[in-house]
């Protein structure tokens, strides 16, 4: 948080004047928090798979099912990352792929952090018998491991009827018990801060004192939350589907490797067919983690390491501070040293 | 502030009651877990045991304690933010117990609350308009339309000194400096048009330079406004500053009363001339009268208040400790005026017992003031 | 003391839960696969056989759901999980037996490697701010969100492409008998490299992570200072105090990540097509195995249960202000 005090402290009284312009630090600060180097290329990241999810049908250049005789190629160009061993082409597969996987991951989180808001939160702030059984269910659901829950429902299920959109219900229904559980930590905390004994004073409701006080202070815990769980909703439809588990629409990345996988692709030295869709994953993972750090170290003044703060800075006798934890340098400042506090 | 500043003039004694307790009683159940769990006896601590006070219009009441007296709970119970344990609540003498809904806000009309930091009362998302809106909007005081709102926040924010308004409300609670943030939080609480006022510790958390401020405009508003306020404070000191009458609280009881000018100078109470001999006084020299043989047998530490000591709560530090003050509670006795002993003597030869104080007069609750043949007359 | 028997009965109940779960699937999914597959091989199964499945899939229809439950139980009591569909007619509990050793010697090594290695590396990089091993940041934010499974592949890949002898499937060579001797013992070492290599690269950067965050909160602690200023060296107070203090909520951190790395482990196991249960997991996906599914879910849940359990046995250790009462 922007830490510049605006006016003088003195509580003397001004005189009349013209009212003065509103204040420009709310804006200042949400900027800031976009100049981050790492939020930047996170979100950059992010935006361009977001386009090929919605444009990736109309941008293939051929239909990802296509049967050719182009079998097992390396990239050329007519088919940038090469074919399967049905002749079918990868880059189709892997762009046509990409809109299951936002999909799924997209609408998995938004369940899953739903969840984790009403649960956690009625948790945290309400108390009494109902909030301990519902923190014990979530730490039961925390510690059974969900990916074999998930393959056990999603098998079970009769395949005509699966979609990317059960699946998704799937994930969002068994993986809200982390983001629950840190609400309900960050709920119990913020319960005993005076603001919201204040708001009770003043005499605002219970709802309009959950929704306006409680969860404005929890929105950097909830979007990160958010993000956390679509990653991990991407890496287990992905999962899922390499498994063979049933019922995850035709081309998603981890169907490209599952058809890698079992038809021997490293054995036949193609490896082209498996390269694209690892390294769109891991992309998109690093984009989504990069977004995460953003706003942890926006939230933690003590995490930032920009640079030009701690680098570069030179002692009284010339040579450059190493910053120590735990441990204050004492600097001379010349002029043109930057205005950024240690 | 010393103990030798009062601010001027006094104000008048016996206005009408707002808000009064009663035996007034907080216990909070300790939770327990494993093999305590089995045993029967219910663990409790008794944060506040038989408080009575009464709030007047226009003068304030200080109520003095140190951490674990139980003063906060008992601001905390005066606004019904937690349901009491026992004893009463009556404003203007009409008995209260309000936990939520209209009913609730309804009392919240009348008798609002000033937290102890001021930085943590303000919610750190919301700026200063957000904040006095509700505030204002709850209680009905909004006005219709946008520029009513305006209008009342501007005369509001004038209320507390915070001109030009405009400056302050879109400001954020850490774009403020403690002083503002107090004040916003006083005019928080005037948006109801209150008629008490509960100050839990408003000063304690501010700069030494800052606190004379914030003090003379509550006692400004008092004034102006005809409020009931109750004054917390560890600071006895700013009592007689700032409060018309003081009552001092240890261990979650009420040990001593009276107006603030004689609590301050003619303590009576070991605890209250504990309280005394720690105020820094430049006057005060070694040897003279309330110092050292209070101060040096003291170990310092209040005690559990799950187990509080049998009889006078007091009695483990207390240097004038007898016989009876280990088993048995003491009573409220009037205080002899030290300057008038003679007329006091005569008074209470006319009683059968150390006589029990009446409203308004010095008090203490120590048996060093009983005159039966219990207790040894000081 | 009271720290430990509160988990222990909160993992009582969780194993609970899980079982309760196992019984309540099949029997709230639409359809019924299982007595399907069971009456096209009637005849091949004995008929306890056919009547252990039955009690675990739900299809002893005309006894009450309590019944069925108490039967449930009963059964799993004497550690009868049924028949596996696919590799008929071997009962799972056999299956399993063989399975679990290599997957918990895999995990368990892995988990205990990249948890030691990581939260070393994090105390470094957390103590030296803005000094050059910042650059492991970005570089384990990549490398942890690359699937485990993938690296596996890309392994192999480079493995045979560069001819190197290191073994890229199985748990051992074809050719040797299982048994506690050295042989097959150093063959399985062997043929565990890579695998737990790439379990342990993309575990690691977690622990790393977290690990660097939390030495620099503790690190702006006061004690910290204090201890800097007693003269102490920076060594003693970069593991004694700091580290010692940050290192808690990462072990807590632990019993939650196992889950995780189960799920890793399976897909490596699916890779490398090491003998585990992962392994045994593809194929009962693949054959829509129903009683294997369950047992390996019943299996591992109870195993995960078991480490989370130590794990907190070593933060009781560690933090001595759980062992205080009250």
């Amino acid at each position: 948080m922007a830490t510049a005090a605006q006016g003088a402290d003195a509580l003397v009284p001004q005189g009349p004047t013209a009212p003065l312009q509103v204040s420009v630090a709310p804006k200042r600060q949400r900027f800031r928090f976009l100049s981050n180097g790492k939020v930047a290329t996170g979100l950059g990241l992010l935006g361009f798979f977001v386009l090929i999810a919605i444009f990736g049908s109309t941008i293939a250049p051929y239909n990802p099912s296509k049967l050719t005789d182009a079998v097992l190629q390396g990239p050329s160009a007519k088919h940038w990352f090469g074919t399967t061993h049905l002749g079918q082409d990868i880059l189709s597969q892997v762009l046509v792929g990409t809109s299951s996987v936002m999909y799924v991951g997209l609408l998995a989180g938004v369940v899953a952090t739903t969840l984790a808001i009403i649960i956690g939160v009625s948790s945290g702030y309400l108390g009494g018998v109902a909030a301990e059984s519902l923190s014990a269910v979530s730490n039961v659901f925390l510690v059974i491991p969900a990916l074999l829950l998930i393959i056990i429902i999603t098998s079970s299920l009769p395949a005509a009827d699966t979609g990317d959109t059960l699946v998704a219900l799937v994930i969002g229904f068994t993986s809200w018990a982390w983001g629950a559980r840190v609400l309900r930590a960050q709920t119990l905390s913020l319960r005993r801060r005076d603001f919201i004994e204040a708001s009770r004073a003043t005499g605002e409701s219970t709802w309009r004192i959950i929704f306006f006080e409680l969860l404005p202070n929890l929105s950097a815990v909830i979007v990160s939350g958010f993000i956390g769980t679509v990653v991990y909703a991407i890496m287990t439809e992905i999962t899922l589907a390499f498994i063979g588990v049933p019922g995850i629409s035709a081309w998603n990345w981890g169907t490209i490797l599952y058809w890698a996988q079992s038809e021997q692709a490293l054995a036949q030295g193609a490896w082209w067919w498996f390269v694209p869709a690892g390294l769109a994953i891991a992309l998109l993972g690093t984009s989504l983690a990069l977004i995460n750090f953003g706003i942890d170290e926006f939230v933690n003044p003590r995490l930032r390491n920009d640079v030009g703060s701690t680098r570069g800075l030179k002692g009284a006798d010339g040579r450059p501070v190493r910053m120590r934890v735990g441990f204050t340098p004492v600097v001379i400042r010349t002029e043109n040293s930057e205005d950024e506090g240690l | 502030m010393t103990l030798h500043e009062t601010s001027s003039p006094p104000a008048p004694p016996n206005t009408e009651v707002v808000l009064e307790a009663d035996g007034l009683t907080k216990h909070f159940a300790v939770r327990r877990t494993g093999r305590q769990a089995m045993t029967r006896a219910p663990r409790v601590i008794h944060a506040v045991d038989d408080v009575a006070l009464t709030l007047r219009r226009g003068r304030v009441t200080a109520l003095v304690g140190e951490s674990g007296s139980g003063k906060s709970t008992v601001a905390r119970l005066l606004a019904q933010l937690y349901p009491r344990t026992g004893g009463d609540i009556r404003l203007h003498g009409e008995s209260v117990t309000v936990r939520h809904g209209r009913r609730f806000r309804a009392y919240n009309r009348r008798v609002q609350m000033i937290f102890q930091d001021p930085f943590a009362s303000l919610n750190p998302v919301h700026t200063v308009r957000y904040h006095l809106t509700r505030a204002l909007r709850i209680h009905g005081h909004g006005g219709k339309g946008a520029e009513q709102l305006q209008a009342a926040l501007v005369e509001l924010l004038g209320r507390v000194q915070l001109t030009p308004a405009e400056r302050y409300l879109d400001k954020f609670p850490h774009e403020l400096s403690g002083g503002q943030r107090q004040r916003v939080a006083i005019a928080r609480a005037l948006a109801a048009d209150p008629e008490a006022l509960l100050a839990d510790e408003p000063v304690s958390m501010l700069d030494v330079s800052i606190r004379l401020g914030v003090l003379n405009l509550l006692r400004d508003l008092k004034e102006r406004l005809r409020l009931a306020i109750l004054y917390i404070t560890h600071d006895i000191a700013s009592a007689r500053y700032f409060a018309d009458d003081t009552l001092v609280m240890y261990a979650g009881r009420m040990v001593e009363g009276g107006d603030s000018e004689t609590v301050t100078q003619h303590p009576a109470h070991p605890y209250t001339q504990l309280l005394i001999a720690s105020a820094p006084d430049p006057d005060r020299i070694l040897g003279s009268e309330h110092s050292l043989d209070v101060a040096g047998t003291d170990t310092g530490e209040p005690p559990s208040l799950i187990d509080p000591p049998a009889g006078c709560r007091f009695h483990p530090r207390c240097p004038h400790a007898m016989e009876i003050c280990k088993t048995d509670l003491p009573p409220r006795f009037a205080v002899p005026h030290p300057d008038q002993p003679e007329l006091q003597q005569v008074e209470l030869q006319q009683e059968e017992s150390g006589q029990l104080a009446k409203d308004g007069e010095h008090w203490a609750a120590c048996w060093l003031f009983a005159t039966t043949p219990e207790g040894a007359a000081r | 003391m009271k720290y430990f028997l509160q988990r222990l009965a909160f993992y009582v109940f969780t194993a609970w839960a899980a079982i309760t779960l196992n019984f309540f699937i099949p029997r709230l999914i639409p359809g019924d696969p299982v007595s399907a597959l069971i009456s096209r091989s009637q005849g091949q199964i004995s008929t306890q056989a056919v009547k252990s499945l039955y009690v675990l899939f739900g299809l002893n229809k005309h006894e009450s759901l309590i019944n069925q439950y108490g039967d449930y139980w009963a059964q799993l009591a004497h550690g009868d999980l049924g028949v596996s569909f696919s590799n008929f007619p071997t009962s799972v509990t056999t299956i399993l037996e063989q399975s679990l050793p290599w997957t918990v010697a895999l995990a368990g090594c892995a988990t205990i490697i990249s948890f030691t290695v990581g939260t070393l590396l994090g105390v470094l990089a957390g103590w030296r701010r803005g000094s050059r091993l910042d650059f492991l940041l970005p570089v384990t934010t990549f490398i942890s969100s690359i699937p485990a499974f993938w690296l596996g592949i890309l392994a192999v890949a480079i493995v045979l492409a560069i001819g190197l002898n290191i073994p890229v499937s199985q748990g051992y060579d074809p050719g040797i008998v299982p048994g506690w001797n050295l042989t097959f013992l150093g063959n399985a070492i062997e043929h565990s490299w890579l695998p737990m290599l790439m379990l342990v690269i993309t575990s690691m950067s977690g622990w790393i992570l977290s690990m660097r965050n939390m030495m620099v909160t503790v690190g702006s602690e006061d004690y910290i200072t204090v201890a800097h200023a007693k003269g102490l060296s920076e060594r003693r107070v970069m593991f004694g105090y700091a580290a010692r203090n940050a290192l808690l909520p990462n072990v807590s951190g632990l019993s939650l990540a196992l889950g995780q790395i189960i799920g890793s482990t399976i897909l490596v196991e699916i890779v490398f097509s090491y003998p585990g249960v992962g392994y045994e997991m593809l194929q009962a996906v693949g054959g829509t195995d129903y009683p294997l599914m369950q047992g390996i879910f019943l299996v591992i849940t109870l195993a995960v249960l078991l480490a989370n359990l130590l794990a907190d046995v070593a933060y009781l250790i560690l933090d001595p202000r759980t062992r205080k009462e009250g």
